[in-house]
């Protein structure tokens, strides 16, 4: 057996054990923290869509987590308030139910996906990686100057909303609703990274003037790979504001968009597991250097530029090796 | 609406683009000669924010702490370049925004190690803290009008130092071919070292300026950073230019909008909603502009290709 294969089957097996183990030793934080890791993660396979198989360097995903956010924010807001969300051509109501608010956070991100991404798409390199930072903050000043869901301050949701059969707000109950997603996502990355698609979208990554000779179209490839991987973004998005039951538009922030990209990078890019590994890294060196300084950025800082600088691979590709890169 | 205002409102544009400019001809030089993307740039123009702050509270000149200012946004970009970035001219573009992403980290959490979180303060000095009276009886700030000054100054020298200078030469011919010029005889690590450290400064400077108007605080930098890129996106990346025409634009855009855009909805609707979507659209409004630039010319008003 290849050695990431193990690799991935121990990561995938790492944050249920670790919420496990938790709820064994009655550590309701721990299993927090795992379902935190799970979310960060979706987010992480979301990006590493667009960035692994694409090679797409958006560093405007934070536009997507938040729009999936909101998603949330806004429906649940108007559903605690019992205000209908508009009444004029026809009636919305705000839900409390987890499917229905996945579900607009996924169209949402999406279609915000599309446009961003046909405008940024028209251009390449340094233009693109400068467009989509833009559109992020874009989308971070539209949120703080909107007063209608709490501006700057953001919009409290009082009770986790619920999901049909299911207690969310048992941590466990709510980290195995998490993982699941997790599941489902990096099973739909790696089936998309072998079809067709997937292969062809690789392709226009490693030489486009070749992919457009048998006759694809790079720029349609790579914007459906950017709405996919936006719409896994802004389902993440939705289930961080639920577990935080808070949104607000740091969610936005460009230092959102950073940070998702650092979980792809730790963990290795066009790894299908990166993201679990750069998340679950993420969240165990927040909490453990966090708890020896308040300044814990300084060290992920300079992890990260030891990451880039020396141990180009991340994570998986230091303990797998090279020889089994995905391509 | 008066007319005064509307000058008024036009000169702080042209103030904000100005500062503008002065941090996007850093990153546009940057990348134009060396080919990198520097998220750190926002921290060069931190650095001098705060250097400036610090030596201006310490001996009371506000001139010292802008020439304390410039050296100490130039040494940090010197340094920058030597110990971290010189690694990333090979590399792609993820590396670089990565490696610069982190290099950020360590100088906003190392600058609020050492200056705490709260905001400095740097004071206007005292012989320009009041107005001037323009012609047409318009009074403006003094000090604001002498940062359009300065930048304006600025400019014009940058454009001298490109065209004119043996080290200008040196710029342009390493935006055009870097194995040529190093064959020719230039210490190429010597000049990427120098053309980082200029940019770092003029970064180092604006943050210096801009910081007597607003507050000196960890994190000043990220948002320059970011009109900084929409002026580059909307300019053409490696045009000076470019950079002076796209930080212009942007700073008319975004003060004229944030002015304008509320008053023109308040035209036809309520006053409080007029308010709130004006100020909505009018944070936007930069974005839309880079979007319609895009649109029309994918690599900027003066860019090539």
């Amino acid at each position: 057996m290849r050695r990431e294969a193990i690799l991935n089957i121990v990561l995938f097996l790492l944050l249920p054990v670790t919420a496990g183990a938790a709820l064994l030793l009655d550590e309701p934080f721990i299993i927090t923290l795992a379902t935190k890791a799970a979310i960060l993660a979706l987010a992480g396979v979301g990006l590493n869509i667009a960035l692994g198989l694409g090679g797409l360097v958006s560093l405007g995903h934070a536009a997507f987590f938040g729009l999936g956010g909101y998603a949330m924010g806004i429906l649940a807001a108007h559903a605690q308030s019992y205000t209908p969300l508009m009444e004029t051509p026809f009636l919305i109501e705000g839900t409390k139910s987890m499917p229905v608010i996945w579900l607009v956070a996924i169209v949402v991100a999406g279609l915000a996906a599309l446009a961003i991404g046909a405008l940024s798409l028209r251009t390449s390199g340094v233009y693109f990686i400068m467009i989509t930072l833009a559109f992020g903050q874009m989308l971070y000043y539209f949120a703080i100057s909107w007063p209608a869901y709490g501006g700057e301050d953001g919009l409290s949701i009082y009770v986790r909303n619920g999901f049909p059969g299911l207690n969310t707000l048992d941590p466990i109950q709510f980290f195995a609703i998490a993982f699941v997603v997790l599941a489902l996502a990096l099973l739909l990355a790696g089936r998309l990274a072998r079809s067709a698609f997937g292969l062809a979208l690789s392709a226009a990554r490693q030489n486009a003037e070749r992919v457009e000779t048998v006759g694809l179209a790079p720029y349609r490839l790579r914007l459906v790979a950017f709405v996919i991987s936006g719409a896994i973004t802004g389902l993440a998005g939705a289930l961080f504001a639920d577990l935080n039951r808070f949104v607000s538009p740091v969610m936005f922030s460009w230092q959102t968009s950073g940070e998702i990209m650092v979980f792809v990078i730790l963990g290795g890019v066009g790894r299908l597991y990166g993201p679990v590994a750069g998340a679950a890294l993420f969240i165990l060196l927040e909490h453990v250097l966090g708890g020896l300084s308040e300044y814990w950025h300084v060290y992920l800082g300079l992890l990260l530029l030891m990451v880039v600088l020396f141990a180009r691979g991340g994570l998986i590709g230091t303990v797998a090796g090279r020889e089994v890169a995905h391509d | 609406m008066t007319t005064i205002l509307l000058i008024e409102q036009i000169l702080n544009g042209l103030q904000s683009g100005i500062m503008l400019f002065l941090m996007a001809a850093g990153l546009t030089l940057i990348f134009g000669v060396m080919g990198l993307i520097n998220l750190a740039h926002g921290s060069l123009y931190m650095v001098g924010a705060f250097a400036a702050a610090a030596v201006a509270a310490a001996t009371g000149s506000f001139a010292l702490g802008l020439v304390a200012a410039l050296i100490a946004a130039a040494a940090a970009g010197a340094l920058i370049e030597l110990v971290v970035i010189r690694r990333l001219y090979d590399r792609d573009h993820l590396d670089q925004v990565l490696a610069t992403f982190a290099l950020i980290l360590v100088f906003s959490e190392g600058t609020r190690w050492l200056f705490g979180s709260f905001p400095l303060y740097l004071d206007v000095p005292a012989a320009l803290s009041g107005p001037v009276t323009l012609p047409g009886g318009i009074l403006y700030p003094a000090y604001r009008l002498l940062i359009i000054g300065v930048g304006l100054l600025i400019a014009v020298g940058l454009f001298a130092l490109i065209a004119r200078t043996r080290i200008g030469i040196q710029i342009r011919a390493g935006e055009a071919d870097r194995e040529m010029i190093a064959a020719l005889g230039v210490d190429i690590s010597k000049l990427y070292t120098l053309v980082f450290a200029l940019g770092a400064a003029l970064a180092g400077l604006a943050g210096a300026m801009v910081g007597a108007i607003q507050s000196v605080q960890v994190g000043m930098g990220e948002p320059v950073l970011i009109l900084a890129f929409v002026v580059i996106v909307i300019g053409g990346i490696g045009s000076i230019k470019g950079a002076l025409v796209g930080a212009l634009l942007v700073g008319l855009t975004d003060t004229l909008g944030g002015v304008l855009l509320p008053l023109g909805f308040g035209a036809f609707m309520d006053q409080s909603a007029a308010t709130s979507i004006g100020s909505a659209l009018a944070s936007m409004s930069i974005y839309i502009l880079m979007a319609g630039v895009l649109l029309f010319k994918p690599t900027g008003l003066f860019g090539e290709g």
